[in-house]
Order: structure tokens, then sequence, then C-alpha cells
């Protein structure tokens, strides 16, 4: 066939059917203050790496609902730990500790598919 | 002889109840611990959502008072309160005692000291205000300076502070401020024509009537933006001119900008004078520190202790005509109780 050099693009939509919620379970069973977020972006205005790099730690909220991998073990490395978001969060959540869960689970997960 | 009661707190809200009171045949004391009647009332310059005077509401309760069955203490305070057979027996800190068959607490709120949102910098820079300064500096009229002595040419409101902050310990919407900056935000456009105004918001909550239509003509005839995004910090130019960091969350990424003045939208709190009386009466708080009430649909203005009820911001926040609404209600369940003991 000759090759155009089109091709059918990928669709946008988000695909509930296809949500893998996994990670997003690990994560609200050990840091329950994750489901509180109201997404005011408050940690993201005050984030040390958000302010340098191309890093939103409030869409990291996101992707996780929207059981986003993929992207999220990418996105979850430019996190620097400072904690500043912890501070000004209005709903108390303890942010840090949902990267470093972040960070866990995806070894976790991705180590289960492996052995299975 | 007329059954008494004793109605703590010369606000709206104590002297509306106190007004129908009277008229329902009962002799009235108002006790306040200000020098003055009204409360609240005597800072705001208009109300929101018709930009109504403030002062015709203060001079409609003002006439209240004027009735030979509604005594009013000033600079008065309690200090004691007893149950007898007929009521209670409370003493204050004036040489004057008070044997009533019913309380009524009308204690009102105080204004979120906006100090404590350290990193917001009010009182520390001089151009970052509070929605309460704003009031005080429209009653005053005239021009409108910034700290400096300029004509401001970018405002910006910021939503939510001391309200909807687990940091402040006030988890609650204290529901008067979204509307309030629409309504102030529209004051200063009229004021100093061509100004730019944002406000800074979580989610705004135009609930009462004519609130929505507010907000709308704020955006339409006066030119009002509004950035979703909650302030993570203010800071002080050379200039005096402040910097504001945010994230624009509906375009996901920060955002900071230069502007003349702040304004804090400062919420409600159960002040010192609602925690008094309510520890003296022991009716109880809510895990907001307001009053609680007995019943939260049926009995809301009936606390958990026989004889003695609640009118207005004492349990919770509430603007004026739902404060007046209140006070009315609580007026008739005390009716209802001194008619049945």
């Amino acid at each position: 066939m000759i090759d155009f050099g089109f091709k059918i693009a990928e669709t946008r939509t988000i695909d509930y059917e296809q949500f893998d919620g996994r990670l997003l379970e690990y994560v609200i069973q050990n840091e329950r203050s994750f489901v509180k977020c109201l997404s005011c972006g408050g940690c993201t205005a005050t984030c040390s790496a958000g302010n340098l790099i191309e890093f939103n730690i409030r869409k990291i909220n996101l992707l996780l609902r929207r059981g986003e991998f993929e992207g999220l073990a990418k996105e979850i490395d430019k996190c620097m730990l400072c904690g500043k978001c912890v501070l000004v969060c209005p709903r108390d959540i303890n942010i840090r500790n949902v990267v470093m869960l972040i960070k866990k689970g995806i070894v976790k997960f991705k180590n289960e598919q492996i052995s299975s | 002889m007329k059954k008494a009661i004793l109605t703590i707190g010369g606000g709206i809200a104590g002297i509306e109840a106190s007004k129908t009171l009277a008229g329902l045949g009962y002799s009235v004391s108002i006790i306040e611990k200000e020098s003055v009647l009204g409360g609240k009332i005597n800072n705001w310059h208009q109300l929101f959502p018709d930009f109504r005077e403030g002062s015709e509401v203060k001079e409609y309760i003002s006439k209240s008072v004027d009735s030979p069955d509604v005594m009013v203490f000033p600079g008065t305070e309690i200090t004691s309160i007893e149950k007898n057979d007929q009521g209670f027996y409370v003493k204050s800190n004036k040489a004057v005692a008070f044997d009533v068959n019913a309380i009524l607490l009308a204690t009102g709120f105080e204004i979120f000291a906006a100090e404590r949102k350290e990193e917001f910098g009010y009182g520390i820079y001089d151009n970052v205000i509070t929605s309460v300064d704003l009031e005080q500096r429209f009653k005053k009229g005239g021009q409108f300076y910034t700290a400096g002595g300029k004509v401001p040419k970018r405002i910006a409101f910021i939503h939510c502070v001391g309200s909807r902050d687990a940091k402040t310990g006030n988890h609650y919407c204290s529901k008067v401020c979204c509307i309030t900056g629409i309504k102030q935000a529209i004051e200063l456009v009229k004021l100093i024509p061509g100004v730019e105004i944002f406000c800074f918001y979580m989610d705004l909550r135009m609930y009462g009537l004519e609130y929505e239509e507010l907000y709308k003509s704020a955006q339409e005839n006066y030119g009002v933006q509004f950035i979703r995004g909650r302030l993570s910090e203010a800071s002080e130019n050379i200039d005096n001119s402040i910097l504001i960091k945010c994230e624009d969350t509906l375009s996901g990424r920060p955002l900071k900008m230069n502007v003349d003045l702040v304004v804090l939208l400062v919420g409600m709190e159960a002040g010192e004078g609602t925690l008094n009386a309510g520890t003296l009466c022991n009716v109880g708080f809510g895990s907001q520190r307001f009053l609680s009430c007995r019943d939260a649909h049926l009995r809301r203005n009936l606390t958990k202790q026989e004889g003695v009820f609640t009118a207005g911001t004492c349990t919770g926040p509430m603007t004026i005509p739902e404060t007046l609404e209140n006070a009315r209600s609580a007026a008739l369940e005390i009716h209802k109780y001194l008619s049945e003991n």
C-alpha cells in the first residue's frame, strides 16, 4: 500500500472503561488526605520545580485519577520534595507523601506486571 | 407583669429580635459590649447585591429600639448566668443585673484577622488591605489612592482568605465574601475609570438571588476579570506595588502579576463574644466554633439549654437579610416557649 504519510490519530477521549485504578487506590489507601484536593493550584504556584521547568504538581492529581501511568512516571521524578506545597495546601493534604507513594506504587505495579 | 428577655448583643440580629419581642408584649433588655449599637453594620458602606446604603439598614434598626419595652445597655458584658425557677439571673460588668425568663444570644461574628495569613502580607505591606478596610475607605469618599499616593491601575481581589482553609482552622465557606468581592470590584471600577481588576478565586459561589446577575454584570459592564487559582504568596516590589503568585489552574501554568493594590476578602469567625456567651450558657459549639443549635433543620434558634435561644451569625455566616429573618424567627420561638411555660 502506498504510504501517504497520514495515519489515524489516537483518540483524545478519556476512555473510562480502560481505567486502571490500582495506583490511585494504593495512594488513597496510604494517604487518605489525597481525596480532599479541590484543584486550587496553590501547590503549583509555590512549587520550586514548577517555577523553573514544565512541571505541574496539581496535574499529578488528575493523571492519577484518570489512571494515566505513562505520563505520571515521567512527571513525578521532577519533584524535588521540598514540601512547600504542603505548607500552602488549604486542604492540608500531605502532598509530599503522595509523591513518595506514587513513586513506590509505580515500581510496585511494574514488578507485579512482570511477575504475572 | 410582662415577661422579660435578655438579648446579648446589639447588632442587627439582637435589635431585630428584640423589636419583634417588644411587639409581642415582652420587656426586652439588650446588652452590647461596644458603646454604640449596630455591630458590624456600622462598617459597611453599600450592601450587595443592590448597592443599597448600609446606613439605611442601620437607620431602620435604630428606630426599633425607640420603644419603652426595649432597654439598651451599651458598654456592658455578662459575667455570670444562674438558672432559677423563673428563668435566669444574669450579672454584668456594670452595676446592673437582669432577672429574665429567657436569654437570646445574638453575639454575632468577628472578621478573620488577615495577619494570620502571613504569606499574603497583610500588616506587612501597605498596599495589601482587607475588604473591611476597603469598605471604610469607600465610606470616607473622595479620590482613591494607594498607600504610596498613586491612582491604582491594577487591583487584585483574593477570595477565601480565612475561609475554606485548613491552615487557618476554618474549613467552612463564609458565604458572603464572593459577592462582596464582586460588589467592591464594581465600586472600584466606578470610582477609578480604566482600572483593571482581577479576582483570584477557587470557586465562585453566587448562591443568592441577583448574585449571579451581579457577577455577569461585573464581566459584561465593568470588565472585571477572573483567574481560577489560589494565591500562594505576595511580596512587595521596590515601588510599593505587590507581586502576587498563583497557578492559573485553567491554563495549568504558574502565574505572576504586579498589582498596585491587593484586597483580601476576609471571612467570618465566631468571635470572643460568642465564645464567652456560649460558654457561660453552656450551649455547646459546632466543629466550626459557632454556637450549636438543637436541630439544624427544625430548631435552628433553639439550643440544648431550655430558655436559651440564638439569633444571627453567632451560629454561622449569614447575609444581612438572612440575619434579620433568623432574628425574627428566634423571636417567635421565644414567644412560643414563654407562652407554654
